[in-house]
């Protein structure tokens, strides 16, 4: 059974339909890079996942429960949308730390208040509270981030405030974790600090859909890869197959004009 | 001399609880100004826009006179006290104006820190309190200083409808054809905003730790 599930699923902002009709499936442990140009619907789809916008149409299934239907109105209220999206975690392309947290209160601060609601929060507060801390800690030590735990956001590069970013994404344990465009927003030297965390992450069996512009990297990690174009997929398959000898004409200048703008 | 000091401090005295009183209202009935302002619900908003426009756009010379003499000229039910009437047209001026300052810094803050939120899991109020609020405290803490100093400023204009506040109180010793203890009423804004200043500073100071 496959870990998550998408099926037809659409977005419309106001008159245009920014995707369209999107379904495919995911197994555990499995990386997907999403390339497109820019407006194609990336983002869009994994705002969807993350139910930061709701979708007019289509399911989403997860290990074979419907987190999302869009036909069902219930799907929509606020508590069961705070508990499905926690299925899933997502680092995006501006970071969006907390910057009046160190790195390790950004990492702890969501796992801190969930764990209130747990049923034995009050007679074991303490227990709890130091197992967040200590998985924080031990996080940040796997990105390379054990000597920042206690640096604010703005005393932190930006390769390190992403590491952080994909650190807060993990404490929680999601079963999907989402990039968008995660090296996007860095100076060129910076980006292969995070590229080499995420993947020891693929390495490691971590379920992920990443959205990149890095061809090579997108080829090495990926199990799939799905080009997207204009709200559609327009080809889907592993990255020797989209990447390296494409089937369809729209992929094909896709690369082409990607690799004559001196990428490599 | 001791008479004409000690008529000074009396007035200060006003002046020093118009301050306290309007600063300890009008900044939390600014904040549901606010929340008027950014509601929803349409109508509600430009209802409160439109009295915050109105506020706003109006001399608070003219709210205080509206103030002490609308109930009484209208509804038949006078104000009781003058003292009264010039903190109600106070508060609601500077609410007005606070709310304007928390509306903009609650609305520099990116869409990004509310969507980092809620993907972790976390509700609206958590959002809201652990993770915005610093952040826009940090950013109205300048703008509000410069309104709290002039506030300090604005308490003398509570003698138009009658409130004995230090000016007032200088100026009557100009018919004995004394002008210093006009001139030393400078000397008592002077110090209480060197104070003001200086809290405000040490406020501001705390927040350095991080950036937004
Ligand atoms: N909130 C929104 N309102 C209106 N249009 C939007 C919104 N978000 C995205 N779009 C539009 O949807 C299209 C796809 O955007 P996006 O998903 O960000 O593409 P990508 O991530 O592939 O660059 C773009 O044309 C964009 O302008
Ligand atoms: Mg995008």
């Amino acid at each position: 059974m496959p870990i998550l599930e998408v099926r037809n699923i659409s977005k419309r902002f106001g008159d245009t339909e920014v995707i369209r009709d999107i379904s495919f499936s995911l197994e555990k442990g499995e990386t997907l890079s999403i390339i497109g140009s820019s407006g194609s619907g990336k983002t869009t789809l994994l705002r969807c996942l993350n139910f930061l916008e709701t979708p007019d149409n289509g399911t989403i299934t997860v290990n074979g429960e419907v987190i999302f239907d869009a036909s069902d109105p219930a799907s929509r209220s606020e508590k069961g949308i705070r508990e499905k999206r926690l299925h899933f975690g997502m680092v995006f392309q501006s970071f969006n730390l907390f910057p009046q947290y160190t790195a390790l209160q950004n990492v702890t601060l969501a796992g801190l208040l969930l764990a209130k609601e747990r049923p034995d929060y009050r007679a074991r507060k303490n227990e709890i509270r130091e197992e967040i801390i200590n998985n924080a800690k031990a996080i940040l030590d796997s990105v390379g981030l054990s000597s920042k735990l206690d640096h604010y956001p703005h005393q932190l590069s930006g390769g390190q405030q992403q590491r952080v970013a994909i650190a807060r994404a993990l404490a929680l344990k999601p079963d999907i974790l989402c990039f968008d465009e995660p090296t996007s927003a860095l100076d060129p030297e910076l980006t292969g600090e995070v590229l080499r965390v995420i993947r020891e992450l693929a390495e490691r069996e971590t379920t992920m859909i990443i959205v990149t512009h890095e061809m090579s990297f997108a080829r090495q990690v990926s199990d799939n890869v799905m080009f997207m174009d204009d709200g559609v997929i327009v080809e889907y398959g592993p990255p020797e197959q989209v990447i390296g000898n494409p089937r369809e004409e729209r992929t094909k200048r896709f690369l082409e004009r990607y690799f004559e703008n001196g990428n490599s | 001399m001791n008479i004409y000091i000690s008529s000074l401090f009396e007035g200060f005295w006003l002046n020093i609880r118009l301050f306290v009183l309007t600063l300890a209202m009008a900044i939390p009935l600014g904040l549901v100004i606010t929340f008027g302002s950014m509601a929803k619900f349409r109508p509600l908003k430009w209802l409160v826009r439109t009295f915050v426009w109105i506020i706003r756009g109006t001399p608070l010379m003219l709210q205080l006179f509206v103030v002490l003499y609308a109930p009484g000229l209208l509804f038949g039910v006078p104000m009781k006290s003058r003292m009264t009437a010039a903190i109600v047209a106070f508060v609601v001026n500077y609410a007005a104006y606070f709310s304007e300052i928390y509306r903009g810094g609650i609305e520099s803050i990116p869409k990004g820190q509310y969507e980092a939120g809620a993907v972790l899991g976390m509700t609206r109020s958590q959002v809201f309190f652990k993770v915005i609020l610093l952040q826009v405290i940090k950013r109205i803490v300048p703008p509000m200083s410069n309104e709290i100093i002039t506030l300090t400023k604005d308490t003398a204009l509570a003698r138009v409808i009658g409130i004995a506040e230090i000016i007032m109180c200088a100026e009557r010793f100009t018919k004995q054809g004394l002008i210093w203890p006009l001139f030393s009423t400078g000397l008592f804004f002077l110090a209480f905003n060197g104070v003001l200043t200086i809290v405000l500073g040490w406020i501001e100071r705390r927040l350095d730790y991080f950036k937004v």
